[in-house]
């Protein structure tokens, strides 16, 4: 028999995995983050530099990243350089747009919102959906803190930890097991995304903000200075884009439509083998 | 086996999309957001008021801004935005050494006084080593020196009705056919009697140099730089922002750019 007469003839359970708050949490911060992340980039073209400490160095050197226009004997190029090593960048950072319209931006209008050079929109649409992310996490989290999907679902336990090395060769060879719960590896990620990266991005954006260093001190104590928070609010941006690529692989090769479905009604097809309990469907 | 073949078609796949639908974003589609009167614009701008309200009720209006120790002053304060105005009445004063110069209180107030630069040097002084934060996102440490507003504003005797201050300036910070368009800003009275708002006239222990502001630069050490006014001549209590510029309190504001300032 081939497998896919066995996956028509034998299928697991149909479970009821996700909450509704969940599932629009979920949504909530995938438009968000999309928001977040291209206006983001355009406030970051505003000064296209990240430094380590409370301020930026003009008479000292404390940048770890700077994207910039250079003229060379062929003419501009875009250059970044990071902790002192320097690329050419043109094409991407630094330097974009045609041979004809060359534009001297650090990240290119195509993955900034607008696509013009425009601060004081950037920070509108990122204040907004800040507040949003912000009140979906708090949400979700009370939610699921009362609902036990924080305890059961997110929180690693000590099986999940002596779990891993089996789940993580599980996953190198793509056998990916649809089972009730999340796999040791899920459950990590989305720790790591919900205790550590979200918590650190919002923080080290509340560190840039003059009124509330005025109010929590502490913050700049936390991350080292206004300026090292802006360098690690940039860096857990680029954590966040790949956990985001990952995810949408990860998406895809599980199986899009169960897991499409999983997220938009809340049912769940598991493998073959997953013993029902109550509640489940056929 | 098969299952294997079959999921690295999936990746392929998959990847194919993923980056045909990162190219998609490419794109203007949002760019309409940057339409200064744009009703969704203007749904979004409401987060800007909601940061206001909620800092003004986390942070006292006595909490301080971190001040630095004199060590942490590691450069010159670098200066922005207008750096050189040209107008002829900023220009003989400068002539004169700023001695004609007179700050002037008015609108909701009492009385209206002016005091001359060395009148606002014999009052007591405050020296304070803080950072400035631009709204591009950089930042740099400076020690400023001056007289708080506050005592200044009470001499006038600010009436109870007024809610602002307007900054007015000497810097033509833009020229249209139409005219020079003048540098302003506005505080509410919480930012106007913080105490570490200052009259400043000093700079790292020298005199405010004329890039970065002289005679007196207003300094509002909780908020971003383009709420720090420079070439500050006139100071006006009001209780309605709207007639000032395009209305919205500020020449940045009035390019689209928040009015608190806090964030």
């Amino acid at each position: 028999m081939s497998q896919a007469d066995e996956l028509s003839t034998k299928r697991g359970p149909l479970v009821y995995r996700q909450s509704i708050f969940t599932r629009v949490t979920h949504w909530v911060w995938a438009v968000c983050l999309f928001f977040l992340l291209l206006s983001g980039l355009q406030i970051f073209n505003a000064h296209p530099s990240l430094y380590i400490g409370q301020q930026s160095g003009f008479e000292f050197d404390n940048a770890v990243l700077e994207i910039g226009a250079v003229n060379t004997p062929e003419g501009p190029r875009g250059r970044t350089t990071v902790f002192g090593q320097s690329f050419d960048t043109t094409g991407v950072l630094g330097m974009s747009g045609t041979a004809e319209a060359p534009q001297y931006v650090g990240f290119p209008g195509a993955v900034t919102i607008p696509s013009f050079r425009d601060l004081a929109t950037g920070r509108v649409v990122h204040f907004f959906f800040g507040w949003v992310l912000v009140a979906a996490l708090f949400v979700w989290f009370l939610a699921s803190f009362i609902n036990g999907h924080l305890r059961r679902d997110i929180v690693p336990k000590g099986s999940d930890i002596s779990g891993l090395p089996k789940d993580a060769m599980d996953h190198a060879r793509l056998k990916l097991h649809h089972g009730r719960r999340y796999s040791p590896l899920q459950k990590l990620s989305y720790f790591a995304v919900f205790f550590v990266l979200f918590p650190l991005i919002v923080l080290t954006g509340l560190t840039m903000s003059p009124g509330m260093d005025a109010a929590w001190p502490w913050l700049l104590d936390l991350f080292g200075g206004r300026q090292t928070a802006r360098t690690i609010h940039f860096g857990v941006m680029v954590l966040l884009v790949l956990f985001f690529v990952v995810h949408i692989i990860m998406v895809l090769l599980a199986g899009p439509l169960n897991e499409l479905r999983s997220m938009i009604t809340g049912w769940y097809r598991t493998s073959p083998g997953t013993p029902t309990e109550a509640g489940d469907k056929p | 086996m098969s299952n294997l073949i079959l999921n690295r078609r999936k990746l392929l796949i998959g990847s194919a999309a993923l980056g045909s639908s990162l190219a998609l974003t490419g794109c203007d589609q949002f760019d309409f957001l940057g339409q200064r009167g744009n009703p969704v614009r203007q749904a979004l701008e409401q987060a800007n008021v909601l940061t206001y309200r909620a800092q003004r009720a986390l942070i006292g209006d006595q909490v301080l801004a971190r001040e630095y120790a004199a060590s942490e002053i590691r450069q010159g304060m670098k200066p922005n935005g207008s750096t050189e105005p040209s107008t002829p009445e900023y220009m003989f004063l400068k002539a004169q050494n700023f001695a004609p110069y007179k700050l002037t209180i008015k609108g909701m107030v009492e009385r209206e006084v002016s005091f001359s630069l060395d009148e606002l040097r014999n009052m007591p002084a405050r020296s304070q080593i803080t950072r400035h934060d631009c709204v591009e996102g950089w930042s740099c440490i400076a020690k400023w020196t001056g007289t708080a507003l506050g005592p200044v504003l009470d001499m006038a005797g600010v009436k109870p009705e007024a809610r602002y201050c307007v900054y007015h300036c000497f810097d033509n910070i833009q020229k249209t056919l139409s005219g020079d368009v003048f540098y302003y800003e506005s505080s509410d009275l919480v930012d106007a009697y913080h105490p570490q708002t200052i009259l400043s006239y000093g700079l790292n222990d020298q005199v405010l140099p004329v890039s970065n502001g002289a005679p007196v630069r207003l300094r509002i050490e909780r908020a971003l730089g383009y709420k720090q006014p420079k070439y500050l001549h006139t100071i006006e209590l009001v209780d309605d922002l709207t007639p000032f510029g395009r209305g919205r309190g500020g020449y940045w504001p009035d390019n689209g750019y928040d009015w608190y300032g806090g964030i």
